[in-house]
């Protein structure tokens, strides 16, 4: 199929490489260098999809990352993805497109029904019509609305693809290569700045790619590749093109996403598809450029109608015409460029012009090229369905209230313009307070509350020359805050053509009887009507009106919306725009995809996994593993088809009767050295401290300031002024800073060093009657008896060469020893320990039989210290010193903590003696009663006693204590279960403490 | 991403940092008589001033060390920081 849409010499496409596209499922091509929107438009299709809430047809509007109708899905499958936006996709080979928001096709929707009955949907009108009846939102609203008014579709599978995170530190980061960014770039450079130049669009230059310029006697596009290549011949210069800078946050970190695959027609899958950059940049140079706006008429969304400079860009960079019959209808001279490039490619438009007259030299070029021109003419309406076939072109009367006279004109296209909106958008992220510029009718940056400046057109020069002058001076100005050396260029001359003021008037009135509807808003469906109703509802603050109307609220962020959106309710309101005010810019700028904001943090990298020196062991003897925070750990080692219940009573069992070894290398442990040790744990643990002796160990509770307990664990007193505390795994990170605090902050006058050693030490727990036996072989050297390592006591031993550390502390309430190696022969200790106690039958068992253990002795843990309870609660109120002041004593006699009825630690058995009672259940003394039942405590842990052989929980329990004995019901209404339950003493095993001290 | 300077490293983005509240808090002696109104002041009131505020910072992920910065709670700007025997 010939392009008879495509012109012969002009643009910067390749004609050499044909690429052939699917769009809709028809097969179509264009050349290396276009865009999806440019190959549509040079194949003559303009209808691209549906509106949003009308599913009105919609064409292209714009040429870059303003365009807010033209969203694609892109691809299928895993890799397919939702909302691009056609104007800045390259075309690749094979490349797979469709459109969104339509069905059964674009040209034939269902959904289009909606625009039939527009008058029923009217701004606010979801708030106002599916509030009633509450639960239908749910269930029928909700979902049908999201159907019938969507974008895209969200892939259902992983991203196939890469996604890397960049660090990056520079002098001066510059936002856009226009002429201003270059400028500043190039300034910067010479005068020895690091700096990082980043261009969003392929190409560099902006304007200058489009623009009738000279700058030092050359072509703008000439000059532009000049500078590009001696910035990219300096090694002090990053520069960048496809990267969009779409965040300013604080302290002048700025974040760009550079898409780095797309568009690379072999890539290997090891290619990363997108780079995101943290840039630290000591001072930033916003040289965004601006976006035309679009003027409002009747039916102004019709495919068809664009933004002037859209029309010049499709022409000038990509050889496309975007219509054989185009009207251009302007309140400003810029548009003439557009006029004129028509005219020299051999076709004749027509310029419609609000104004009276312009005696610029555009115009006059115009003039002079026989272009017919229709001032004080404004277009009143469109008309064609799929695309625009004609307009009524109006003539103003004098107050521009109505029109003289109307006519009607057959076109194929209109490329309009309301004149040119400075792109803040980063500026005003940065903390940059806007103000309004009477003369282009548009906000500006003012006052930076970061180190950030804004030239150029995004700062309103719209002219060349001053665009080059302000790049030069402050690219030298910032850079010389730096660098200091004073290396300052000459701006080079310049030519351009001067452009007249603007009028303006943008927003065209209905003629008589005539209720057209007006777009304000293209990608959200905001029309003029919607925007008036609110104000007639009351709605005054422009955040309100936003929010009620959703104009400036979809992925474009109103780029080319907001603007009109505020021009308008000024005129409704008889305020003056900078008085309506403006919404809040927030990041990100453009669309940004998600997999490359989570980068490679994804699956196993999302976060570290620790694991013991004793891994491989466990996962070769079938262990079933569990998180416990970043570790993971043996849960319990599966034989042939036990379950996690059979596991840990087997597990449990063996302690309980031989012996059993745990890796508890997760534990939290922390080295603590100097001579002011025993005084600092005496601060920091409720109980005393000053007289431990060397070789024994104690447990200890630590509060919080507020009284309630924060960890627990035992500390060992390895030499006078040397200490080796254990926390539990969850707490071990807060408890080193709550430490380090102390010292630092609180305490600086002791003198204590403390070190996490977690990772230093490799420990196994040796549990169970069998567990001295046990000793005794791994340790023959030395005396294990009950009178040399008692319990809490220590001991420093040699495990057949290796340096061990021997605690007799004890979790599961058995006779127990914790033995401690340097990480490396953690692996080593392990396989002895198994070895020789196999005449032992030992089994090594984990966290669920370690639980099982723990939870019948009434020993506390996380479940229990949930931040919530004091000790107390937990009936651990025999460690708190009564002759001493410690972290947290002065909040115990606050009215809550010393109230008698406080809940209490407890033992729940079920009457049934076979119900497991689910860990969460409430505790009630009705199990039928209304709603809300009072709760009188929750279950925190549950476990099968292998003691007893029935299930056993422990509770926190509404005066817990002088229930013993009363019957309950523990209730799971998320489990769907009621069990009667009686109240027993938390220590279920062994209430004296025996066995450890056996 | 805010920019501290730890006092010990030098500048590195907040996500090395953990944030500790106010600096100025001076807690009561342990051991010392100190009544509810003052207890409570200690534990649970804290001002939350719009502008310069005297905070502690821990470098967690560094060189461990708490310190003290004077930031702007409204604009994130950081006046000074200092290590924690120093005046602020
Ligand atoms: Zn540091």
């Amino acid at each position: 199929m010939p392009q008879n849409l495509r012109l012969d010499k002009v643009g910067y496409i390749n004609r050499d490489k044909k690429i052939s596209f699917k769009f809709n499922g028809k097969k179509y091509f264009g050349y290396e260098g276009d865009t999806l929107a440019s190959a549509l438009l040079a194949n003559g299709i303009h209808l691209i999809g549906r509106s949003f809430k009308y599913h009105r047809p919609r064409g292209f509007t714009g040429a870059g990352v303003d365009e807010p109708n033209a969203h694609v899905q892109l691809y299928s499958g895993a890799k397919t993805e939702p909302n691009v936006i056609a104007t800045t996709v390259e075309l690749v080979e094979g490349l797979v497109a469709t459109s969104q928001n339509c069905w059964p096709s674009v040209s034939f929707d269902f959904g289009a029904i909606n625009n039939l009955l527009n008058k029923f949907f009217p701004a606010g009108f979801y708030y106002k019509t599916f509030m009633w009846p509450k639960n239908f939102w749910y269930k029928i609203y909700e979902p049908i609305i999201r159907k019938a008014a969507g974008l895209g579709v969200a892939p259902l599978k992983p991203d196939p693809d890469r996604y890397e995170h960049k660090f990056e530190y520079c002098d001066v980061l510059i936002v856009g290569s226009g002429p201003s960014g270059l400028a500043g770039a190039l300034a910067a450079a010479k005068n020895g700045a690091r700096v990082i130049l980043a261009e969003d669009k392929p190409r560099f230059g902006g304007s200058l790619l489009t623009d009738e310029v000279t700058i030092g006697n050359k072509k703008g596009k000439d000059w532009v590749d000049e500078t590009i290549s001696q910035l990219k011949s300096m090694p002090n210069v990053i520069v960048k093109n496809r990267s969009q800078v779409f965040g300013y946050y604080d302290h002048n970190m700025m974040v760009m996403s550079e898409r780095t695959k797309d568009h690379v027609e072999n890539s290997t899958e090891f290619t990363p598809r997108q780079k995101l950059w943290y840039i630290r940049a000591k001072e930033v140079i916003v040289s965004t450029g601006s976006i035309e706006r679009p003027l409002v008429f009747g039916n102004n969304d019709r495919p068809g109608i664009m933004l002037a400079s859209a029309a010049k860009e499709y022409m000038k960079v990509y050889g496309v015409l975007v219509g054989k019959k185009p009207i251009i209808f302007t309140n400003n001279d810029s548009a003439y460029d557009t006029a004129i490039e028509f005219k020299k490619n051999g076709i004749d438009p027509l310029v419609v012009d609000i104004r009276t007259n312009s005696e610029s030299s555009v115009v006059q070029e115009a003039k002079n090229l026989n272009i017919n021109i229709k001032f004080s003419h404004g277009i009143v309406n469109s008309k064609g369905y799929l695309r625009v076939n004609s307009a009524t072109v109006g003539k103003l009367n004098d107050d521009r209230s109505g029109y003289e006279s109307l006519e009607n004109i057959s076109c194929d296209c209109i490329c309009v313009s309301g004149n040119w909106t400075p792109t803040v958008h980063l500026s005003s992220q940065s903390g940059n307070k806007l103000k309004f510029d009477e003369k282009i009718n548009a906000f500006i940056p003012s006052k930076s509350r970061q180190n950030e400046s804004t030239i150029g057109s995004a700062n309103g020069s719209f002219t060349l020359k001053k665009s080059l002058e302000d790049g030069f001076s402050k690219g030298y100005e910032l850079s010389n805050k730096i660098t200091a050396k004073n290396i300052k260029g000459t701006t080079p001359t310049s030519n351009e053509r001067n452009y007249a003021q603007h009028d303006k008037f943008w927003c065209m009135p209905l003629p008589k009887n005539k209720y057209y509807k007006r777009c304000v808003d293209f990608q959200n469906d905001v029309y003029v009507s919607d925007i008036e109703l609110a104000v007639r509802e009351g709605f005054r603050s422009i955040e309100h009106v936003k929010r009620y109307t959703t104009l400036g609220m979809a992925t474009d962020q109103g780029k080319t919306s907001n603007l009109n959106g505020l021009q308008l309710v000024s005129n409704i309101e008889n305020k003056i725009v900078p008085e309506v005010g403006h919404t809040t810019f927030r990041p990100p700028y453009t669309p940004v995809t998600i997999g490359a904001i989570v980068g490679r943090e994804v699956g196993k990298h999302y976060r570290p996994t620790r694991k013991s020196p004793m891994h491989e062991w466990h996962e070769q003897n079938n262990a079933v593993f569990v998180d416990a925070g970043l570790w993971v750990r043996p849960r319990y080692y599966k034989q042939e088809n036990e379950t996690l219940l059979e596991a840990a009573k087997r597990e449990a069992t063996n302690v309980r009767k031989n012996v059993g070894v745990c890796d508890v290398t997760s534990l939290g442990k922390i080295d603590i050295k100097g001579p002011d040790c025993a005084e600092f744990l005496n601060r920091i643990y409720t109980n005393a401290w000053m007289k431990l002796p060397v070789g024994k160990a104690r447990y200890g509770v630590m509060l919080r300031e507020d009284g309630i307990v924060f960890d627990d664990g035992t500390t060992t007193r390895i030499s006078e002024n040397h200490f080796h505390m254990t926390t539990t795994t969850a707490q071990a990170v807060n408890v080193l800073a709550h430490l380090e605090y102390y010292l630092q902050v609180v305490w600086p006058e002791l003198s204590v060093n403390v070190l996490s050693t977690t990772e230093q030490w490799a420990g196994a727990a040796l549990a169970g009657p069998n567990s001295r036996n046990l000793l005794n072989k791994l340790f023959p050297e030395i005396d294990v008896s009950n009178e040399a390592i008692p319990f809490m006591g220590y001991k420093e031993a040699n495990l057949f060469g290796v340096p061990a550390r021997i605690f007799r502390i004890s979790f599961s309430g058995e006779l127990a020893y914790e033995i401690n190696v340097e990480s490396g022969y953690g692996i080593f200790m392990w396989e002895k320990i198994i070895e020789l106690g196999k005449e032992m039958n030992i089994e090594p068992y984990g966290t669920e039989a370690l639980s099982t253990l723990r939870i019948e002795m009434g020993h506390v843990a996380g479940s229990e210290i949930d931040g919530r309870v004091i000790s107390s609660d937990l009936s651990l109120e025999g460690m708190l010193s009564k002759k001493k002041d410690f972290i947290g004593k002065r909040s115990l006699n606050r009215e809550a903590f010393i109230n008698p009825n406080r809940e209490k630690i407890v033992g729940v058995v079920p009457l049934d003696k076979k119900s497991m009672i689910p860990e969460g259940s409430h505790l009630v003394s009705d199990n039928k009663a209304s709603l809300p039942n009072p709760k009188l405590g929750h279950i925190s842990a549950s476990c099968w006693s292998v003691e007893y052989n029935n299930p056993f929980s422990l509770a926190i329990l509404k005066d817990g204590k002088n229930k013993i004995g009363e019957k309950l019901y523990a209730v799971s209404p998320l489990k769907n279960k009621s069990i009667e339950v009686e109240i027993v003493s938390s220590h279920y095993v062994d209430p004296k403490g025996e066995r450890v001290r056996s | 991403m805010l920019e501290i300077k730890c006092p010990y490293c030098g500048k590195r983005s907040q996500n090395e940092f953990s944030y500790g509240g106010d600096a100025s808090v001076k807690r009561p002696q342990l051991g010392k008589e100190t009544s509810d109104k003052e207890w409570n002041d200690f534990v649970y009131f804290r001002n939350n001033p719009r502008g310069k505020h005297s905070e502690l910072w821990h470098h967690v992920a560094g060189c461990r060390q708490w310190f003290k910065v004077l930031r702007n709670t409204a604009t994130h700007e950081i006046f000074k920081t200092s290590k924690i025997s120093e005046e602020l």
